[in-house]
């Protein structure tokens, strides 16, 4: 069980933000992708149709390089149980004891995984593949069903981002989009600032705000600088929604300002703020975490209607992804949306995504752990496309 | 002693004092919000290039962007459709001598201050007229509001219909531009009142004024400062070519 969250003894150092071992060969990190996107996914042969694991170049049956990453079935049975008591390892060292077991899988391997804690050998399993604090896919057995103390696993934690309990900043209170995040954040028993760019001017929804606001504005490095001065040490999750997500004018200075509230915004936060969670990181149960990105699926795969978008979508995710080594072990999630349901976006017909839909979508990811997930029905669709052939959606 | 050496003299001996009248170019102050289809004016921002540190050792310095029409600023008349076609209408082309000019300061602060919608009348320009002498041609004429000392969202004023802030209404304009003035300066964002896209003809400030090769100022503050006739000021925009604006430091001088 998870203790509640109590104020940490400052005559102390913090636990130190380390990661597992996080070498992997090149197909192993398929289990990441997998684990990213909250799929199980092992490798497949083409030729005997066998599953493999653990990851490898050739089919261990037949023998042939046919293997394919497919999803397959999650059950499984427990077969054994251990508990490592004391471990070699620094990032394990303080986080004994911890339970591995062997799990024979319906899909017909077997695999040695991270147990939970309500499982004994003989338990019917459901596994899962989960991000570890290294960004490497390792397999979870968890109870076949949900059950309410579930999330409170300690080991578990270590792969997920819940947000109770912790303190989230989301970046733009001004939108709809922003103040239902932070409305979803706080009834899942987080504590929520949300910021607030140009408070002199007016917008929908400032006399009812939830959770506490506080003067961000991203496109201003000093303003960055100085809200990070006064909360970056509390702050365990950051949700960056300020991204520019309006059809562009042709004009350069639509681009600039595209850039600026996109990609240079998430440079700020970067730059700011991501240090101080980035050294909390490892730092007990509620260690900081989390840095969602909300991006426009356009930046994966640039739309002709958004040019200005596009490009600025793509330099924040290119950053992000140039950034994840280094700001491990937090989770840098990137949450991909279609059109949004807003005002800029009247003349499109649905499916648009709508603030409830985008703040249940980065709830379940936190939750879950993954990395990369797509927010509505067009946004999933092209992020699928894209995994199936990058190169022909890009032509497309 | 000529007058430029009895000048400097008064200068040094305090007799003639220097307001500013300018307020700090921050990120932070309001500037104009368009309806958002349309491009908008950049706030100030300021990215420090090095602060003694491995950037340069020895020394602070920053690169900073700004819209022309940011914080305390000029308006050149290109900056109105009304005078694109005129001559020296430009930050770099107007001649400088426009640049020093006396100003007449208008005080309905007591009328405007808690007023987003007071408008300036040819009637209240005629009792002003009536109490200080004529308007003598080539001069400034100052709107004193005192909306500069209000902060942020009270200064802006923006409602659900748009902004509501203090303006003169077209026949007031006109009246000032048959004055001869050299320019017309205000207190608040714009030298238009907030409401003033519902005018005929709309804008007319800016339509008027420009279109007439007279000049704006913007967001000033400390007219309260300033006595109704006999101070000089000193505003000169940025030399940037072909500007339609700047952010300036506005400096009066005055009486002491």
């Amino acid at each position: 069980m998870i203790p509640p969250r109590r104020p940490r003894n400052p005559t102390l150092l913090p636990q130190a933000a380390l990661a597992p071992p996080a070498l992997r060969s090149r197909q192993a990190t398929g289990l990441a992708v997998a684990a990213a996107q909250g799929r199980f996914m092992l490798q497949v042969c083409d030729d005997c149709g066998r599953t493999c694991y653990p990851p490898r170049e050739a089919c261990n049956v037949c023998l042939c390089a046919n293997l394919r990453w497919r999803d397959v079935p999650t059950g499984g049975v427990v077969s054994a149980q251990t508990t490592v008591r004391i471990s070699m390892d620094p990032y394990f060292r303080p986080r004994t004891p911890w339970r591995v077991g062997t799990v024979r899988l319906d899909c017909g391997p077997d695999a040695v995984v991270h147990l939970h804690a309500s499982l004994a050998p003989g338990d019917r399993t459901r596994l899962t593949l989960k991000l570890d604090k290294a960004g490497q896919g390792v397999i979870f057995a968890l109870p076949p069903s949900d059950t309410p103390d579930m999330p409170t696993d300690q080991a578990l934690r270590e792969t997920t981002c819940d947000p109770r309990g912790r303190r989230v900043l989301v970046t733009d209170g001004r939108t709809p989009f922003g103040q239902d995040l932070a409305r979803t954040l706080i009834a899942a028993g987080a504590e929520v600032f949300l910021g607030l760019a140009a408070p002199w001017h007016p917008f929908p929804g400032q006399d009812s705000l939830p959770g506490t606001p506080v003067t961000l504005d991203l496109t201003d490095s000093r303003s960055t600088e100085i809200c990070a001065a006064a909360i970056a040490g509390r702050v365990d999750i950051i949700v960056n929604n300020a991204g520019d997500f309006r059809p562009g004018h042709p004009g350069l200075d639509d681009a600039r300002l595209a850039m600026e509230t996109t990609y240079l915004a998430a440079a700020r936060l970067a730059k700011y703020f991501l240090p101080a969670l980035q050294a909390r990181g490892g730092d007990g149960p509620y260690a900081a975490c989390a840095w969602v990105n909300v991006l426009s699926i356009a930046g994966l795969v640039p739309d002709p209607a958004y040019p200005s978008a596009s490009a600025a979508h793509a330099a924040a995710l290119a950053q992000i992804q140039a950034l994840r080594p280094s700001l491990r072990p937090l989770k840098l999630i990137t949450a991909f949306v279609g059109p949004l349901d807003d005002q800029w976006h009247q003349a499109l017909p649905p499916p648009k995504v709508s603030p409830a839909q985008l703040a249940s979508a980065v709830l379940t990811a936190l939750r879950n752990g993954q990395e990369d997930i797509a927010v509505g029905d067009l946004a999933r669709h092209t992020l699928a496309l894209w995994h199936d052939n990058a190169a022909i959606t890009l032509r497309r | 002693m000529s007058s430029l050496a009895a000048f400097a003299a008064d200068l040094a001996t305090g007799k003639i004092k220097v307001v500013d009248l300018t307020h700090t170019l921050s990120p932070d102050f309001p500037t104009i919000v368009l309806p958002p289809e349309f491009g908008q004016c950049a706030p100030f921002r300021s990215e420090v290039i090095s602060r003694y540190d491995e950037n340069g050792p020895g020394w602070f310095w920053s690169n900073i962007t700004v819209g022309e029409h940011t914080g305390t600023h000029f308006d050149a008349p290109i900056h109105w459709v009304t005078g694109k076609d005129l001559p020296n209408n430009t930050t770099d082309t107007i001649p400088p001598a426009d640049f020093v000019a006396p100003a007449c300061v208008i005080d309905c602060s007591a009328d405007a201050a808690n007023n987003g919608d007071f408008i300036l009348t040819v009637a209240v320009l005629e009792a002003w007229e009536a109490k200080n002498g004529r308007i003598p041609k080539g001069n400034w004429i100052f709107f004193r509001t005192d909306w500069s000392k209000r902060k942020g969202a009270a200064y802006a004023n923006v409602l659900a219909d748009g902004a509501h802030t203090p303006g003169p209404d077209a026949a007031a304009v006109q009246w000032m531009i048959d004055r001869g003035c050299i320019g017309f300066g205000v207190e608040t964002i714009g030298t238009d009142a907030g409401q003033a896209h519902t005018f005929t003809p709309m804008y007319p400030a800016h339509t008027l004024m420009h279109g007439a090769g007279r000049y704006g100022l913007q967001c000033m503050c400390n007219l309260d400062q300033l006595p109704a006739t006999g101070a000089i000021i000193v505003a000169a925009p940025l030399k940037i070519e072909g500007g339609s604006g700047s952010p300036l430091r506005v400096l009066a001088l005055i009486p002491a």
